[in-house]
């Protein structure tokens, strides 16, 4: 076990890969201290920041002076080094296989079309006052479409999870950024991406059980920007 | 039956997946996958793998896509020597750390430096406005950057001292823009004393085998069939232009 100082993860719970890494720390209780970065502030551009991490991105995880980066590699380390139930991140070559196999693929397709729909319809406007871009939010909404027809018929095909019959460090990078866009949309839009989904529904809510409080602990941010935001409608 | 890999050497994480089974002596069925004539969509393909991309392995009865989860499941399975995917905590996040970080950056520059230097000119017949190519060179030379600075530093490999799959996949990738004619080591010593490195660690033969097909693309894409390559417009449009 680790004696000496806390793993320190720099955090910011608006983002989607930070909400991840947050879950997993405190579903398998490793003791953990979270440095706290807000995004919106500009926090990740700060010089002492970028020494930390050149790439100004969060989650950053600390253990006792080694320096890491990249949620994956994150989620892996912790599910490596602490005694976390095995099922995170198998150790059987075949069950692993399919953990790293939809954790590169979500980089290219999860990640990034989740992300652009979340940013087109709510991040953009509030910076800049602007109107949606219509034109490329369909776009994006079409290439989400896309990847949500392939979590389901791929990875969720004949199994309660992505990666197989049990929860895995992959279903909490998914499940967080498809939170993303359904979290914060325009109540009077009501838009849910998930709407006409009712297996990548069943899905998420095998997710929030598997990690209980642990989910709303780390959406609870999340959850508050959103309910100021309809407050205000 | 043996272990097939399903391969097109264009194709950047196809050539790491090759290498690394070459170097490492792990005897496979080559199958041969053309993806500019859209073998990925055919039927027997789809049997493979629904995400229908190359690389993609067939073990037996298991099937696997993404050539990080292909080459660290061969790792494990043909117990390659440690440094690839070294067994140290540190060292080994150190590896995956590159592997996450480069789909998004790296991989996706190089690519559409490729893409829009060679490629859209022959299946579009149009130079791509300035400008545009100017931000493609901006994104790549910043990845190199961060190669360079966060992910070598002073050391002779990304992980260590000795080569890994990090290493293997940042050349692969790195080679795409240079299979353009855009000479990414010009100007960058840092960067070409590890590509001589690495050359050196995975055996010159091998690595210019595998790279045969990408440097030759300029003079076989002028004889490619751009009728053929209409399938690839509207996927061209919607990522580059």
């Amino acid at each position: 076990m680790a004696t000496g100082r806390l793993v320190e993860v720099y955090l910011d719970l608006l983002s989607q890969p930070c909400r991840a890494v947050h879950i997993l720390l405190t579903c398998t209780k490793i003791p953990h201290r979270v440095r706290t970065m807000a995004l919106r502030k500009g926090e990740h551009r700060t010089l002492d920041f970028t020494k930390l991490n050149p790439m100004q991105k969060v989650p950053v995880m600390v253990d006792d002076g080694f320096v890491l980066t990249e949620s994956d590699a994150i989620l892996k380390y912790l599910a490596t080094k602490y005694d976390v139930p095995e099922h995170w991140y198998p150790r059987q070559p075949e069950r692993r296989a399919r953990v790293d196999e939809y954790t590169a693929w979500h980089h290219t397709n999860t990640r990034p079309h989740a992300a652009k729909v979340f940013i087109l319809e709510v991040l953009l406007p509030a910076q800049s006052g602007s109107l949606v871009d219509e034109a490329r939010l369909n776009r994006a909404l079409s290439d989400l479409d896309d990847t949500l027809d392939k979590l389901e018929s791929m990875f969720l095909r004949r199994q309660p999870f992505l990666c197989g019959d049990d929860i895995t460090v992959a279903d909490l990078l998914a499940a967080c950024e498809l939170t993303q866009c359904v979290s914060l949309q325009p109540l009077g839009g009501g838009r849910d991406v998930l709407k006409e989904r009712p297996q990548l529904q069943r899905w998420r809510s095998r997710v929030q059980s598997a990690v209980g409080e642990a989910f709303d602990k780390a959406h609870g941010v999340l959850y508050a920007l959103r309910d100021r935001r309809r407050a205000r409608l | 039956m043996a272990l097939e890999l399903y391969l097109d050497l264009f194709s950047q994480p196809c050539r790491s997946v090759y290498i690394f089974a070459k170097k490492n002596n792990i005897s496979f069925d080559f199958k041969k996958l053309s993806l500019l004539d859209g073998e990925q969509y055919g039927e027997d393909f789809g049997k493979i793998s629904l995400i229908r991309k190359a690389p993609a392995l067939r073990d037996g009865d298991f099937c696997l896509a993404e050539s990080i989860a292909i080459m660290l499941y061969l790792a494990e399975k043909f117990k390659t020597p440690d440094f690839w995917y070294p067994a140290d905590l540190q060292q080994r996040a150190r590896v995956n750390e590159y592997l996450s970080w480069q789909h998004t950056a790296i991989r996706m520059h190089g690519s559409k430096i490729f893409w829009l230097r060679l490629m859209i000119p022959k299946v579009m017949g149009v130079e791509v406005p300035e400008d545009k190519m100017n931000a493609a060179l901006d994104d790549l030379n910043s990845s190199l950057k961060l190669v360079e600075e966060k992910f070598l530093q002073d050391r002779p490999f990304i992980a260590g001292d000795q080569i890994s799959l990090a290493d293997l996949v940042a050349i692969v990738e790195i080679m795409q823009p240079v299979g353009a004619g855009l000479d990414v080591f010009e100007g960058r010593p840092k960067l070409s004393a590890w590509r001589d490195r690495v050359q050196e660690a995975i055996g010159k033969e091998l690595f210019d085998e595998a790279h045969q097909y990408i440097l030759g693309a300029q003079e076989s894409v002028k004889t490619m069939d751009s009728n053929k390559m209409q399938f690839f417009k509207p996927k061209i449009l919607r990522l580059f232009m």
